[in-house]
């Protein structure tokens, strides 16, 4: 029992990472990636609403009709994430009104369906649990690294702090644009899943 | 007890108690944080007017009590000059309209006292490259010259578009000529093409067209708001 519940917190930050691995919430993985905080943010966003979704799926599992599970699926993440946003509106409105798309988007992320769908309607509450924070965790590091590299290559700067100095662009050094671009989002995705795969040679087929 | 999970009478029975849960709670903390929901806006919206005064970074308590002291009063007019509603009382009139709400014969206005001199403040709706953006245009007591501005949005591209929100962007629209003798409007033109010239700002280097959605809206509302402002210096 307790390895199952360590192995069902451990294994999606690396060896069955949603991103790298299962290849679930790409888009949302682009398109928030621009800057730093967002990423923070909706990394935290994920896990908290996966996290939350999932125990809750987990405990009425046995009740739900079989033809009908997706539709519970999805009202109960719908019903999570309205909540949370109603929340943020109410006590971090600043916050909320940086994510208010985001906040929408999280939804429609894949992780959180599959999630649901491959875990929480076979497993116990307590590994279900453990396995929301660990994918929302494991989604939330890829984004950040992603953030990271996109928002000091292409604004030169970290959560909106001057990290490269003036001086540089005095000698002609420029922002890369290309940063800016969803692609290029897809590009770094790619290139952390080949190091990864470097890494880790156990997991290449 | 094994529950017969397949029958269609419980599928259907289940479904709608799920609804009617779900309903419940959303209805429930829908209704239990609209109050404080709302004060978050109004403050919001005050500190959004607040900025176009250059009146950046107030501590969030103080904003009303600013809010108050600065703006004298908000009133609505509409595109031909004339006052629809007088606005003698604060948080009345114009303040009450909200952006969907904007048009033709329905301009909110506001009129502002920034140490002795009085500022207007125009608000602003349009769009930009994914939602809508909005915007707040503060005019020196001449009518001619800008004093502030301040753009918001609702979807653009984070590092791109978002500049608009920026006050790096913002503060290059203090001092502008709201509009030449021949009656071209403030523009927002290529990022690097303004060339320092009275009526032009400089755009977003790649963010092209919330760019030009911001140059539509600023065109849009100030002829709107042009014969009121023409109006100021020349009483009838």
């Amino acid at each position: 029992m307790a390895t199952n519940n360590k192995e069902a917190f451990v294994t999606p930050l690396s060896q069955n990472n949603p991103i790298l691995m299962q290849v679930l919430g790409i888009c949302s993985a682009l398109a928030v990636t621009a800057k730093l905080e967002p990423a923070i943010v909706m990394g935290l966003s994920v896990t908290i609403i996966l996290a939350f979704s999932n125990a809750i799926i987990s405990i009425i599992r046995k009740s739900i009709p079989k033809r009908v599970r997706i539709i519970v699926q999805l009202v109960v993440v719908a019903t999570l994430v309205t909540i949370v946003s109603l929340l943020l509106k109410a006590f971090m409105y600043d916050v909320s009104v940086q994510l208010s798309v985001y906040i929408g988007l999280i939804i429609t992320n894949c992780i959180l369906m599959g999630r649901l769908e491959a875990f929480a309607m076979s497993n116990k509450m307590v590994p279900s649990l453990l396995d929301g924070i660990g994918n929302g965790l494991g989604y939330a590091w890829i984004l950040v690294v992603v953030g990271a590299i996109r928002e000091l290559f292409g604004s030169g700067t970290l959560l909106d702090y001057r990290i490269i100095p003036e001086s540089f662009y005095q000698f002609g050094y420029e922002n890369n644009g290309m940063m800016m671009m969803p692609a290029m989002a897809l590009i770094i995705v790619g290139c952390i899943v080949w190091v990864h795969r470097i890494i880790n040679k156990d997991i290449v087929e | 007890m094994k529950l017969n999970t397949e029958n269609n009478l419980y599928t259907i029975l289940y479904i709608v108690v799920v609804v009617i849960v779900v309903a419940f709670l959303l209805a429930f903390s829908y209704s239990g944080l609209k109050s404080r929901s709302d004060a978050n806006e109004r403050i919001n919206k005050k500190e959004q007017i607040l900025a176009a005064l250059n009146l950046r970074n107030l501590p969030k308590d103080s904003v009303d009590a600013v809010y108050k002291q600065v703006v004298v009063s908000d009133l609505v007019i509409s595109a031909d000059g004339q006052v629809v509603k007088k606005g003698e009382k604060q948080d009345q009139d114009g303040f009450q309209i909200e952006r969907k709400a904007f048009s033709k014969d329905n301009l909110p206005l506001y009129i502002c006292q920034i140490d002795g001199d009085t500022k207007y403040v125009l608000p602003m709706v349009g769009k930009g490259l994914w939602g809508s953006i909005w915007g707040f245009i503060s005019v020196n007591a001449d009518g001619k010259t800008v004093y502030g501005a301040y753009f918001a949005h609702e979807s653009e591209t984070a590092g791109l578009g978002a500049i608009i929100n920026e006050p790096s962007f913002q503060n290059q629209f203090q001092g502008k000529l709201i509009a030449t003798a021949e009656g071209d409007t403030l523009q927002v033109v290529k990022s690097g093409a303004a060339n320092n010239e009275p009526t032009k700002c400089d755009g977003v280097t790649g963010a092209t067209l919330t760019s030009n959605g911001v140059n539509m809206m600023i065109h849009t509302y100030l002829n709107y708001y042009l014969p009121y402002l023409n109006s100021l210096n020349n009483p009838q």
